[in-house]
């Protein structure tokens, strides 16, 4: 087999080392009863061979090549340049650098993700990656309880946050115990009431920056009613990209800042690998998760990085550690590294305003059909949901025959009778003009014209 | 001018430091200014972040040079005990990165996503015949995930039966990894240590006190971190069943006994697979990795939503479940991109061929284990599998000479060391797993290079305790990390950020 590189004279040598018969000898320590006699184990297949199966198996998905749909992952044009870092055998095939001194390559690009994210968040510690923005979400959360000593136990969350985010969240906070969670309901704008007073047992409150439905959340003031209440708050963006143009989180107040960075990372298809952005206040480091990697020095005195502030961890802390989380991403927080350093703040700025013009193209465009109408009225970025006069789903059907994936159906993800019949709409900076106009005709064209 | 080491190992800059304003590293339309409705300002920047001006180039040359930085499986022998540090499929890149794969939104309706959930589906099924399990979860995101994943599923049976206020305890072994504590303690459950035995195997005797109506369950790592196969599980799953319990398997060590055991028909409940450790998935400096959990029948009815199911007709649907659920670890699928080189792998490979990756892991950490042994102490006797431990007691009594400074040293002779300092329960642990994608020369080499370093040890203690010394920077201060605090980068002169 090619991946074992062992001459059979070499097993004879080495068993005669080890002084065993066989390599089944090797096995003595297992007792009979719990072996398991494998039935009619199967056979591989070589490279040829598998690639055709996974060829045929890739091929039964089907790509819309127009995609209007965001909800967590977004199709940004991401530079070959990206992936063929990415994929160089000294990031791919290394381990955590436990050992710093051969791991300064790793240690060095985490150092500067770091950076990267505590700017696009606008708050001074980032660490090294979380598995995505939910579970950073959900992490988050239970960091803000720690910080109040666990003397306040109930958290605010906006309902307006991604559901699919939420459900992760559910998760963790249910299996924890001990969490009492609100759920703060949306307005028609689209934004979330928060309430005037907040009592003193709230430990935190999260919203999302913008909202799953798009919405832009007055994070400013939602801040003011937060701090005065002693409470921390968090936010959470589903396309970190974003964050090139709008006013970071930090500076608006939030305490915690989460995002989702896979979307510029590349590895978006089908959901992942995904990877969560972290960052707080630097008051905050010691309860945050996750590793984080620090600049020192050499016996020599020149600079170098190693991971720090370990005692926040599990591998030191065990049970009393921050969080159980051993791994980060690091291969799609590099991905999003090469990609931030590709861009710098001018590329995202571009790719953020044609995002939103073309968002706006859209939205102006289908509101020309009868019937059609904004849900929410507040402000947006390059995501919104729309309503439409009835048959979504034939719709929806309708547009795939033209390769466009239009948008996302909300009822199957959110029950509320305002959105029964709404779809949220994304865009990102690879659509055209004449895509929108050409998605604005068949919408007009199935519904029967314009206005 | 750049700086440049032996070898044109370049010293490279922090990336912040390079570049100019005006510089572009992206291709991408003109935009016209905003039209339509506008951003209010409130939610715009007053500043641009603080990011890099680079050109393509630069930006290439910049990651390149500091790949320069890394070992890697691809370089050489990295024998980190418990991390399987095995080579990574080239062919597995190729299928991941097939557009069929990447080119999906994961919320398409079932119909476009086929291919995805036949994938899905495939490696469930591939890793219930290696497990004997009812149910594989794939969207566990990491082992410590996984941890949390199946020790939710006994949170949920125990709450079924109504024993949640009563059932609170988890028994874990000594040598157990940090995340499995830490998993426990975020499962709402207490964590109860118990004593690995004289020889280093669980006993049944170290479970009988814990027996009763809190016993909420046990999680066991076998084989264990020492490389034993723990003998007594099956016996101590019997026991903790009978006291009501659960028995979760931590699977991190699942490569030594593929085609030996299935972990469902000893007793275990649920268990967590590594795929970036026993299924060849690249561990990428940390990540991603994938960590499916196995379930028995009983807990399947709470597994993680949604599940794949075949229909009749061969297709494939999404099943989002009962209302007993334990709920979701990720909002879509998990780490999809790594399930697909795990499944990739599995089909190469076949079962066959992943039988003979166990016989020849364990091959070459025996044969590792003989030739060490006559460096260093071997606390444990015992028979173990496909990695062993080794003590420095003996060698820092004589010489001063740790474990720490033969890690270091060793780094001079281009090898990784093992992994150091764990289990906590061997002192000055020393714990090396070849993995079976390492020839027998590059293990004599690795155990040429440890003589020679013990060597040292007695002649030139100095030139051990001061490695290393052939790599581009020595010996790191930790301590002075943890002191300062220099957590990003901040363009005049680094102050802390506290």
């Amino acid at each position: 087999m090619r991946y074992l590189p062992h001459a059979p004279h070499e097993i004879e040598e080495m068993l005669s080392v080890i002084g065993a018969g066989s390599e089944e000898e090797l096995f003595a320590s297992i007792p009979a009863d719990h072996r398991s006699a494998p039935s009619e184990p199967s056979r591989g297949l070589p490279e040829f061979k598998l690639l055709g199966v996974m060829e045929a198996m890739a091929a039964r998905n089907r790509v819309l090549p127009v995609k209007l749909a965001g909800a967590g992952v977004y199709f940004h044009a991401v530079p070959a340049a990206v992936s063929h870092i990415v994929s160089r055998s000294e990031f791919m095939t290394a381990y955590t650098p436990y050992q710093p001194e051969v791991s300064q390559g790793t240690l060095q690009a985490i150092f500067e993700f770091q950076t990267m994210v505590s700017e696009l968040l606008g708050l001074e510690v980032a660490n090294a990656s979380l598995y995505d923005a939910a579970t950073g979400l959900g992490e988050a959360l239970l960091m803000a309880v720690r910080v109040h000593k666990n003397k306040r136990t109930k958290v605010l969350i906006s309902r307006a946050i991604h559901p699919l985010y939420l459900k992760v969240v559910e998760t963790m906070l249910g299996s924890f115990g001990g969490i009492t969670v609100e759920y703060l309901e949306v307005c028609d704008t689209g934004a979330t009431t928060l309430p005037e007073a907040i009592g003193g047992d709230v430990a935190a409150v999260a919203l999302g920056y913008p909202n799953f439905y798009g919405v832009l959340e007055p994070l400013d003031q939602a801040a003011g009613l937060t701090t005065a209440s002693g409470a921390l708050l968090i936010s959470v963006t589903q396309d970190a990209a974003l964050l090139g143009t709008l006013a970071a989180p930090g500076a608006l107040g939030v305490d915690i800042a989460v995002a989702e960075g896979m979307s510029l990372a590349g590895t978006m298809g089908m959901g992942g690998p995904s990877v969560g952005l972290m960052a707080t206040r630097s008051a905050l480091v010691k309860q945050m998760p996750g590793r984080i990697v620090g600049q020192t020095q050499d016996t020599g005195g020149e600079r170098g990085y190693v991971l720090t502030l370990a005692t926040r961890e599990q591998h030191i802390r065990r049970e009393k550690a921050t969080s159980n989380i051993c791994s980060n991403q690091a291969l799609v927080a590099l991905a999003f590294s090469v990609h931030i350093a590709l861009l710098g703040h001018l590329g995202l700025e571009r790719i953020n305003t044609l995002s939103m013009n073309r968002a706006r193209r859209l939205m102006d465009g289908l509101l020309t059909i009868p019937g059609v109408r904004r849900v929410f009225s507040g402000p947006f970025v390059s995501e919104f949901v729309l309503s439409f006069p009835g048959r979504v789903e034939e719709l929806c059907n309708h547009m795939v025959d033209s390769g466009v994936l239009f948008g996302i159906r909300l009822a199957p993800l959110v029950s509320a009778p305002e959105l029964a019949d709404a779809v949220l709409l994304a865009t990102v900076e690879t659509l055209t003009e004449g895509d929108i106009d050409r998605v604005v005709e068949l919408a007009a064209n199935f519904y029967g014209g314009r206005k | 001018m750049p700086d440049i080491k032996k070898g044109m190992l370049r010293k490279v800059p922090v990336i912040f430091e390079l570049g100019c304003e005006g510089r572009e590293g992206f291709a991408l339309p003109e935009a016209e200014p905003l039209t339509g409705e506008p951003l209010p300002d409130r939610f715009r920047r007053a500043a641009p972040p603080l990011l890099p001006r680079l050109d393509e180039v630069s930006v290439v040359r910049h990651y390149t040079q500091l790949s320069h930085w890394n070992h890697a499986i691809e370089l050489g022998s990295y024998p980190l005990g418990s991390c399987t540090m095995k080579y990574n499929p080239k062919i597995n890149e190729i299928t991941a990165a097939l557009p069929g794969f990447t080119r999906v939104h994961p919320l398409q309706c079932e119909e476009h996503l086929q291919g995805s959930l036949e994938l899905l589906y495939v490696l469930e099924d591939s890793l219930k015949r290696l497990t004997g399990f009812e149910r594989i979860t794939l969207q566990p995101l990491a082992g410590a995930n996984g941890e949390f994943t199946g020790l939710s599923l006994i949170k949920k049976a125990i709450e079924a039966k109504g024993e949640g206020a009563t059932r609170r305890k988890i028994l874990i072994p000594d040598t157990a990894h940090g995340t499995n504590p830490a998993s426990v303690v975020l499962n709402g459950f207490e964590p109860v240590s118990i004593e690995t035995g004289a020889e280093g195997h669980l006993l049944p005797e170290a479970v009988v006190p814990h027996l009763g109506p809190e016993l909420a369950g046990i999680m066991v790592t076998n084989p264990n971190t020492l490389g034993i196969y723990e003998a007594s599980l099956k016996d101590i799953a019997a026991m903790v069943h009978g006291a009501g319990g659960y028995v979760y398997m931590d699977g991190a060590n699942f490569n030594a006994i593929m085609g030996k055991v299935r972990p469902a028909d000893i007793g275990v409940d649920t268990m967590h697979l590594n795929l970036h450790k026993t299924f060849s998935t690249p561990h990428g400096g940390g990540g991603p990795g994938a960590g499916p959990v196995g379930m028995t029948a009983e807990l399947a009815r709470f597994a993680p939503v949604p599940v794949v199911d075949r229909r009749d007709d061969g297709t494939f649907t999404l099943v989002t479940g009962s209302d007993d659920s334990m709920g979701k670890l990720h909002p879509f699928f998990g780490n999809f991109g790594v399930l697909v080189r795990a499944c990739t792998y599995i089909l190469e490979l076949g079962e066959e061929g992943l039988h003979e990756v166990t016989r020849r892991a364990v091959l070459n950490a025996r044969y590792l284990r003989k030739r060490l042994e006559e460096y260093l102490d071997l606390p444990y006797q015992v028979e173990t599998l496909h990695e062993a431990v080794f003590s420095d007691k003996t060698l820092k009594k004589e010489t001063g000479i740790s474990t720490m400074d033969i890690a270091k040293r060793l780094l001079d002779f281009g090898f990784h060391p093992p992994t150091v300092y764990f289990p906590l329960i061997v002192s000055g642990a020393f714990m090396a797993e070849p993995t079976e994608t390492e020839s027998k020369e590059d293990i004599d080499d690795f155990v040429a290079a440890v003589a020679t370093v013990i060597g040292e040890a007695r002649e030139n203690p100095d030139m051990v305790h001061n490695a290393p010394h052939n790599t581009g920077v020595g010996r790191l201060d930790e301590a002075f990390a943890a002191r300062k605090k220099i957590l990003r980068y901040t363009p005049a002169e680094t102050d802390p950020v506290d």
